[in-house]
This record gives structure tokens, sequence and C-alpha cells, in this order.
């Protein structure tokens, strides 16, 4: 196989660890003066976008910053609980670059670019460094140092966090210095926009159409260079973990404008996440994999056990993943432990009354820190009940606010009965596709975060969104668009008189005057839900080649329902967030297509992606290194059109093998 | 503007002079309260006159009492522009506000208690300070405080006002006390305990002691 | 349908800025008490798109109580009946059949309604602007573990640094105060050793701009912290009085 010509990833010559410090030592410079005159835009404001935004600014570019929230301060990356790894080896426990390296290019299932994993585990310590001085109060330890905990798929504590808010933490970091940006007017912050185009001029992005939310008004906003930030696009499955507003919009559009998608297909669902209520149900509530770090994953060993999960004794618990997994047992990467909670609920051991859930119970862990503590206070002869109220208590500081949240939405108390989880749509590895400088096919537009396919292969580990987020947007584009812009210096301001700008500001207005005039019967709201039932039952957590054929053609159908019976109200001269929403659903429907036929190319088995044809006989994915070890990069060539380019992806420093966890 | 005008006008430097004149009226009361429980020694005034001779009449004290005058209308006007400015922060209110689920009704209406004080001040002040000054002004003379006490409290109606004026007291005290430290910053959670415990204990005697007086003199148990 | 519920909804409409607004009456039928709030109000939009009737506008996006979007005060209190918890982690099962519920915006002349539930919350990110913030560019930063930091400093930094923004201190304060908001990220960067170099100008100008947003002043009700979802504590308030009057009397900005 051979990587298409119309790809070119950019990696530097030489030795892997050298090349990203090559590079920042060669890359082209943009001298101060010239900065100030070069605009850039940045639409999201999550970590990717907010720390990007924030560092631009402070090395002289004149930044403009869109977020459709009311404040950058919104952005989802606010809601990642667990952590951010990183390769300091603070715990003297053998951890290293390469290490992270390793360990996210095989938590991908072999999936992802070596270079550009390797330099984000490079700068992964940087991060930490940055936050710190930033004001991130991490969690400590006694002695004022940093503490640290574990994640799945990794066998060291490279995890940095917050109690369960870190990405709270670590986005009000990066969004403070963004508002330190806009108090001295280095970035131009436009809340409550919503960018609904991009714009290319003589083949590169020249700048962006974007609506007020508010007012309606659709403006053109001109750049040297566009930054896509604006994260992951799981909510085409309607119920998942992303905010309500997350939507695939911005990168859909540059999508439709000559940016290549790269492996739609590979999503991930999150092993622990507060099982489905009813049918009311808008989205799903993420229970953070740290706590996997005490809690153990069982399920009956009896089918159709409907006794309280506190009434069944030890011996007729199923510990499915210590089973299955002794080497890592209940910290198995997400892919793997969200299967393996699918096979035990479709072989009929599920629990709750849907059965589709499973046990995550702290009991073990709630004895062992009561223990713990009797001793540390000298205690010999402490009782059971004694025990377990300082376990809790013990328990309480480092989840509470995870028991709390799962007390408030299911009604249950966590600290007496064990919790119900079931695996949900979290993250999409995929996303456009970007080569080593994060610059998409079309130069100028760039993409960083979750919103782009790059460092997390079919399988993203915990704790490594936050770290790629900030990589890229602390890190990375810094350095990498210099390498653009240092031939713009002469380009002068950008006109958004240009027709360019025209055209597409006409297209966007047509867009919303054709949703506006359909006035059909049903609303954006349950065209999602259906698109979502097809996603989640077809090109879900299994796929097979027939259910993906019948889900495209689906989904097609779907698409001409919409266009023919969507009903929005209200008007396009004022906020209206149904008009936000018909126009997020719009383009959900067309990604869910290729999201489907991406899968249904992929012949084979890999992280998130789970073809039940090809399996193990023990159940786990089947790679075929052989015909897929590619990264899929779609090209749109029109309405239910898509040409299919391939990156070879090369391994020279890791030897591949079957992913064991065992 | 001074940096020194715009600390006491922002809206914590109003706080700031709120707490510290409050405060200062709190030490006012102490005095005030203490002298007024000289009628209980029951020795048909003759303690209490000696101290309100002193009072009225020590240069020191004298100085004092400018300067007490200027924190009571420093407390006042502060007071209703910060019941200004607060209203203006929410012009348009809620039709249903359920208040009492967040906050005690006292700690809310510290404006209303203390404009019925003010009213309360105003009727006692004309009872006895305003004409006993005047008085001094005009002959040099001082009034027979004792006595006008004892003439004054027998009509019910004044004694019903000075108890309403107590009880007003004792609320705006009960949060004020407390509310004053937190203004200043001292919120300690090893000093939170005792600065409750005084402000509570403040707020019920200090306010029961000035409502006794009106009482017995009323009831003929001081006479 | 599955839930057994009916209500009664009294919900503030106004359709912009200028607009005058007033409350419209709703019926819902079959609400389950598993819903949470902001799915019962999606349950009520869907209603009325059947009627042909404008939904209402609300904010909200995480729907998991850490993104500080969602905004209603419900039944006289932001974020409802609940305590540390907000709209979006509300669930009916803290309602009861047949119950009159009014939904009002959060009022104050600082945060302007834009339309129906939906107000505007840039006061606070101006008030972040001025000064809440460490000034520490990119890529300056030492090793993290070369400042330790106690835990109890760390630990109550984060304490206040859990504050997500919302508003409901505003909401709930009589004066429409933001002194709790402003409170908790001076005191977060005052507690921590990186905080100190620029501690007094920070405390200065936030309430400089606090003051000029046109938030009132704080009468120490403590309705604020007891609405707060996040229950930020009021030693924070007093630990923003102590700042600024020690830098106000102190820095040497005249």
């Amino acid at each position: 196989m051979a990587t298409s010509s119309r790809l070119d990833a950019k990696i530097p010559q030489g030795q892997l660890e050298s090349k990203w410090s090559k590079y920042r030592s060669s890359v082209p410079l943009v001298n101060p003066a010239n900065k100030r005159n070069l605009e850039i835009i940045v639409v999201g404001t999550g970590l990717a976008g907010a720390s990007a935004a924030a560092t631009l600014a402070e090395l002289g570019y004149k930044v403009k910053a869109f977020c459709f929230q009311d404040s950058p301060r919104r952005a989802h990356s606010i809601a990642a609980q667990g952590g951010i790894n990183a390769a300091k080896n603070y715990q003297n426990d053998g951890d290293s670059v390469y290490r992270l390296f390793y360990d996210t290019i095989k938590g991908g299932d072999y999936r992802a670019r070596e270079a550009n994993v390797h330099r984000l585990a490079e700068v992964s310590g940087n991060i930490i460094d940055q936050c710190v001085a930033a004001g991130v109060p991490f969690a400590r330890e006694y002695g004022g140092l940093l503490s640290n905990r574990s994640f799945g798929g990794t066998q060291v504590q490279r995890t940095f966090y917050a109690a369960g808010q870190t990405g709270q933490q670590l986005l009000l970091g990066a969004y403070s210095g963004l508002q330190r940006q806009v108090g001295m007017g280095t970035v131009k912050m436009y809340n409550r926009h919503e960018m609904l185009d991009v714009v290319n001029i003589d083949g590169k992005c020249r700048g962006i159409i974007a609506r007020n939310l508010i007012t309606g008004e659709i403006e053109r906003h001109g750049g040297h260079a566009v930054l896509l930030c604006t994260g992951g696009y799981g909510n085409v499955f309607y119920l998942s973990t992303n905010a309500m507003g997350s939507n695939v919009t911005a990168a859909w559009k540059a999508h439709k404008r000559g940016a290549f998608f790269g492996n739609p297909c590979f999503t991930q669902i999150h092993p622990t996440c507060i099982p489905v209520s009813g049918e009311h149900q808008s989205k799903l509530t993420l229970m953070s994999e740290s706590l996997r770090n005490d809690g153990r994953i069982w399920v009956p060993k009896k089918q159709n056990d409907n006794r309280p999960g506190n009434e069944i004794p030890e011996n007729e618990r199923d510990y499915y993943l210590e089973r299955r997994y002794p080497a890592f047992g209940n910290l198995v990467p997400r892919d793997i432990a969200s299967r393996a909670a699918k096979e035990r609920c479709d072989a009929g051991y599920g629990v709750g009354s849907s059965k589709l859930a499973v046990y995550l119970d702290f009991a073990a862990a709630v004895e062992r820190y009561g223990r713990g503590e009797a001793n540390k206070n000298n205690i010999h002869n402490a009782s059971d009940a004694d025990i377990t109220l300082w376990g809790k208590a013990v328990v309480k500081e480092k989840y509470g606010n995870l028991f709390d949240m799962y007390k408030q939405i299911t009604g249950e108390d966590p600290y007496e009965v064990p919790m119900r989880i079931y695996p949900a749509v979290h993250y999409t590895m995929g996303g456009l596709w970007v080569d080593y400088n994060l610059m998409t096919t079309v130069p100028g537009l760039y993409s960083l975060g979750e919103a782009n396919f790059s460092d997390h292969g079919a399988n993203r580990l915990g704790a490594s969104a936050l770290m790629q987020g900030l990589a890229d947007g602390y890190f990375v584009i810094p350095y990498t668009i210099g390498n653009y812009l240092a031939s713009e210096i002469r380009t002068g301001k950008i006109s958004t008189d240009h027709e360019a700008f025209v055209k597409a500001e006409a297209e966007v207005k047509e867009r919303i005057d054709t949703l506006l005039r359909i006035q059909g019967k049903t609303s954006p709201e349950l065209f999602h839900r259906r698109l979502g039932k097809i996603m989640w039952d077809k090109c879900g957590m299994a796929r097979n080649a027939q259910g993906l054929k019948e889900a495209i053609e689906e989904i097609r159908q779907l698409r001409r329902d919409f266009w023919s019976d969507v009903k929005v109200m209200g008007t396009a001269n004022y906020f209206n967030p149904e008009l936000d929403k018909a126009n997020r659903v719009a383009d959900f429907i067309e990604l869910g297509e290729l999201m489907c036929i991406d899968a249904l190319d992929r012949n084979e088995s890999c992280g998130g992606h789970f073809r039940e044809e090809y399996q193990t006989e023990e159940g786990e994915a089947l790679r075929d290194d052989e015909n897929y070890m590619y990264v899929s990069a779609w090209e749109h060539k029109g309405p239910e059109n898509w040409e299919l380019h391939k990156e070879e992806l090369v391994y020279e420093n890791i030897k591949i093998a079957q992913r064991s966890y065992k | 503007m001074s940096w020194f005008s715009q600390t006491l006008t922002s809206s914590i430097g109003r706080k700031l002079l709120m707490a510290l004149t409050g405060l200062f009226l709190i030490s006012f009361l102490v005095v005030h309260a203490t002298i007024n429980a000289m009628i209980f020694y029951n020795d048909g005034g003759e303690t209490f006159t000696h101290w309100g001779h002193f009072m009225a009449t020590n240069p020191i004290i004298r100085t004092l009492e400018i300067v007490l005058v200027a924190g009571f209308i420093l407390h006042i006007v502060d007071g209703l522009m910060l019941w200004k400015s607060n209203r203006d922060a929410r012009p348009v209110k809620y039709a249903v506000n359920n208040a009492a689920a967040n906050s005690t009704w006292y700690s809310r209406s510290m404006g209303l208690l203390g404009t019925l004080l003010l009213i309360f001040l105003v009727v006692h002040t004309s009872h006895f300070w305003i004409p006993n000054r005047t008085n001094q002004f005009a002959t040099g003379e001082e009034l027979d405080l004792y006595q006008m006490m004892l003439t004054t409290f027998q009509n019910p109606i004044v004694v019903l006002i000075y108890i309403l004026g107590c009880i007003s007291l004792f609320w705006h005290l009960l949060h004020g006390f407390k509310s004053a430290f937190q203004s200043l910053g001292l919120n300690h959670v090893k000093y939170n305990g005792m600065i409750s415990f005084l402000g509570t204990a403040f707020s019920i005697v200090v306010p029961i002691l000035f409502a006794l007086m009106p009482i017995a003199i009323y009831l003929g148990w001081v006479k | 349908m599955e839930g057994n519920m009916s209500l009664s909804l009294k919900v503030w409409r106004q359709s912009n800025k200028e607009a005058a607004g007033g409350f419209e009456d709703y019926k819902l039928d079959h609400v389950s008490p598993d819903m949470s709030f902001l799915e019962m109000f999606d349950v009520l939009n869907e209603q009325l798109i059947e009627e042909g009737k404008e939904p209402v506008a609300f904010d909200h996006d995480c729907r998991e109580g850490i993104c500080g979007m969602c905004s209603m005060y419900i039944n006289g209190r932001p974020h409802g009946p609940l305590r540390g918890v907000t709209t979006c982690q509300l669930h009916m099962r803290s309602f009861k059949d047949g119950d009159t519920i009014v939904v009002e915006p959060w009022r104050a002349q600082a945060f302007p309604v834009i339309k129906d539930l939906v107000v505007d919350r840039d006061a606070f990110d101006r008030v972040i602007s001025a000064g809440g913030f460490v000034s520490v560019n990119t890529g300056n930063a030492q090793d993290a573990n070369a400042l330790p930091i106690a835990k109890e400093a760390a630990d109550d930094a984060f304490a206040a640094a859990a504050c997500i923004g919302c508003g409901a201190c505003v909401a709930a304060c009589k004066n429409a105060s933001a002194m709790l908001f402003v409170s908790a990220k001076i005191s977060q960067l005052a507690l921590l050793p990186q905080g100190q170099a620029e501690r007094s100008i920070r405390a200065e100008k936030m309430v400089a701009q606090m003051d000029a947003e046109g938030f009132g002043a704080c009468t120490n009700t403590g309705a604020c912290s007891a609405e707060c979802p996040k229950e930020i504590s009021l030693e924070n308030i007093a630990r923003m009085n102590r700042e600024y009057i020690g830098a106000k009397f102190s820095s040497s900005a005249v």
C-alpha cells in the first residue's frame, strides 16, 4: 500500500526522538513586526482553542476567537473529569517519554502516527508546568508536591488531576490566559457566534462566515489562517457524554470545502457511564475512568439475577475484567472494557431494570481504605462499622463529586449500593485529517484537539484528550503555524469583500432560509433522535457489513426526510436555538453517512471500531495490518459521494503486535 | 478621584465604612447601656446623674460626641447610598422569590431596620439629648435627665415606641455585629464561633437593658 | 409516554432584550420523576412546537453540572429547591404531581435578558479579563514540582476554583452582588504562590470592574453561598475584602 499522492503528512526526517526538536529549530519564523499584521481566527475555545488563542496572541499575532456558548469558559473540555497524562515520572515508577508514546500507540491499536504521538509525549511535561504556573490547583500530597493516579491502559501512575474536575480546572486556566489577552485587546472574543462556513480564496483558507446567535446577523471574518478547535462529533449518536451544543458543523463545513475527514468511524465508547433511564433522556453522564482505580466491575454469575447488587454474595459475582485480563484488571483500555460489558449484558448477565448495566463496586476499596486509616491512626481493634465509615470518608474525598452526581441522577446512593454503569459514546478519535503541522488538506486551515484525527489512533487512552488539546494549543501550533505564515507576510489584510466571501455568505443565508421555509411536521430534535438510533444500533459498539449497508440507506432517507419535513420555529433575525439545532442536525446526518461508509470500508476490528466479522476466538478485536494499516482520509466530492485517500502508517520504532492486556 | 475616596466609594469600601462605623456605634451602645443601667441602683437617680453629668461635661467625651454624631451620619448616609445602589442593581424584581430558603429576613432587612432605628433615634434624641444640649448651650445648665425620664416614661405609647426601637435594634445588631467582622475580612474558622456567640449575646443583652429602662419606670420598679 | 406527573408551569417569555416580557402558563402531563428539569423543558418545547408555538429559549450545555451555562430561577430560587445542584442536575423527583412551577430568568442589571430565560453574563468574562489570571506566557514555566504548595492551600484554592460561573450567586443575592464569584477567583490566586506577584493589582482591578458592571454590594446575607451549586464558601468574600482593603491601603497605585 502506498500513501495517496494527495496526502503529505510532512513528517520531519530523522530519528523519532529528534524530529520535533530539529523541526522547532529549523521552522521558518515570523518577526514580531510582521506578526502584528497577521490575523488568525480560532474557532472553539476549549482546551485546544483557548490555549492556542492565548498563546498566539502572546506571540504577537492578531487573534479573533469564536465560541457558540455564552462564554469561552463553557466549552465542553470543562466536563473532563479524571485527569491529564504527562511523562513526568514523578512517581519514580518507570515512566518515560518513550513509555507514554508506546502506551498511546498501543492503546490506539496501532492506528496512530508515530511522529505525532511522540511529539505529544515529549511536550506532555511542559503542559503540567504551564498549567501549574497559571494557577491550576492540581491535587497534591502532604509534602506539597503533585499527586498522580492510574488510568486505563497503563501500568504507571502518570495522571495529574484536580479531584474529579480536572478538565474544569485546566479549561479555567486556559480561559484565564485567554481573557488576559482579551483584556489587553490582542484577542477579540466573539461569544455566542457559530461558524457556518469557511472561505477559501485561490486554494487557501482566508476566513469564515459566522452567525451572531443573538442578533442572527451573518458576519464575514477574514484571516491569514483559520484554526478549527471545535471538538468531537459524538453527538451524531444523539445520546453521548458530549454537551448538548457539541456539534460537527464547523469541521463539516471545512470538510465540504476541501478538508479531508480522517478515520470518521473511530468512536470511543466509554465503559463507565450512568445507564439510560428512559425515553426522555437527552444526554449521558460519564463516571470518570479514575473510578476504576478503586471500583471493581462485576456482574452476577447467574443469568437474569434480579437480586439487588449488595445482596449477591461474593462467590456469586463474576469480576469479569479481572478474570479475563489479570495483568490490567479493571484498568484495561476503554474499548476493551466497553466491549466486555456489552458481551456480558448481551449474554444475559446485565443488571438493573433495563438489564443494560453492570456493577461498579467500591465495597472492597472502602474496606481497604478504612483499614488503612485505622492503621494510620494506630487503631488495631476497630469495628467493621468504623472501618466502613472511615473508608467511605476516603472514597468521598477522592470521588465525592462523582458520587454526588450519580446520586443526583439515579436517585441511588453509591456509598450504599454498587453503581450501575454502561458504556456510552464519549469521544471521537476521527476528525479532520491534518499533517504534522496540524494543517488540513486546505492550506491555512488547521485543526486542533479532538477536532482533528491525529494522535489517538483507533482508541484513546484515558486522560490523553486533555493532554492532546493543550499540547496542540500551547506547544505545537505556535511553532507549526509559523511554517505557513512566514510566507504570508506579504499578503496584506484579507478583504472580506472578495467574491468568495460574498458567495459563501449567500450560501449560508440560503441554507438558513431553506430551513425556515420547509415548515414540515418534525422538529430537529426528533430527526436527531432518529439519526442517533440508527448510528447506535448499526455503527455503535459493534458493527457488521450488513447493518452498515442498511444504515447508509436509512441515513440517506433520513436526510431526504429532513430537508422536506423539518419544522423550524422562529425567525433568522434573532436568538433562535431551534434554528441552530436544525443547522447542526443537518450536518450530523451527512456525517453519519460518512461514518458508516468508513466503517464499512474498514474490514477489520481495531480499537473502538469493532466489526463483528473480525474477531478472535476469545472475542478480541482482530486487526488486519496487511490491508488496513492506514488512515482513511475521505474527500467530499458531492452529495453521497466521497473518495477515499489512504495514508499508510509506518512503524519504525515500535514492534507491532496483537494488543494484549492479559 | 483620589485613591482614598475611590476606595471608600467602591462596593467593598462602603461596606468597610459600614462595618467600622457600625462597630464604633456598637462601642457607643456599650457606654450608653452601662450608664443607663445605673438607674437600677434605684437610688433616686444619684449614680445615674453623676455619670450623666460626667458625659455631658467632660471635654474628652464632648469631643468624642462630635465623632459619634459623625459616625451616625456616616453610617446612615452610607447605608442609604448602599441601599440605593443595591436596589439599582436589580431593576426588575422576581415575581416569586423564596429568599427565606437561603437567608434570614433580618439580614435582608438591614435598611428597613436601620430606618426604623433612625426614626426611633429622632424620637429618642428629641426626648432627651436635644433639649438637654440646647439648654446647655442657652444657659450653661444641664437638665435633670432622671426626672425627665420618670415623666416621659409614664406615657404607655412612648414606652411602646421604645420597646419597638429596642426590638429593631436587636435584629439590626443580630446581623450587623457578625456582618461587620465579615466585611472587615475577619472570618476564620477558629474565631467565627466566638464572634457569633458574642454577636448574639450582645444583640440580646444590650437591647434588653435598654428596654428595661422605660418598662421599669412605667411599672414603677424604679422611682 | 412514560411518566405520570402532571405539572403547571408559569414561564417567563420575552422575545428580546428590549421587549416587555410576561408569564405564560403551560400544562404538562406524563412527566417522569427520572427526568432532569431541563429534559422536562425539552418535553415542553416539543409540545409547543407541535402546537405551532415558539419553544422556550433557555441556556444549557453540558447537562452534567459543570459548564455553568444553565440558569433558571425556579420557584423563587436559583437552580431550584435543592442545595449544591445546578438546574440540569435537578430531577423531577424533587417535585410533586400537580405542582405549579414558576420559572424566571436571572434578574440583575448586569445580566440583561436576551430572550425568555436566557441572560447575558458577559460581565463575568470582563471581570476575569480585569485580573483573574496569572500573567505567565506559554513557555515560561519552571518544573511543576519546583514549587511545593501546602496541601491545605492547594485544597482551599481548588475549593474556590470550583466556581462554575453560572451567576446563581448574583441571582440569589438581594443586591445582585457578584462578590462570591469575584472572591472565588481572587481567593484561588491569593492562596497560591503563583498568584502572589499580581496579588494587589488583581484585587484592585477585579473589584473595580465588578463595580463598573453594576453589580450590587454585599450585605453578608449568605444567600449566594447557600444557593451556589458548588457551595463556594463565604470565607472567600471575607478574604476578598481583606485582599482589597489591604491592596488599596498598601499598593503604590494612586
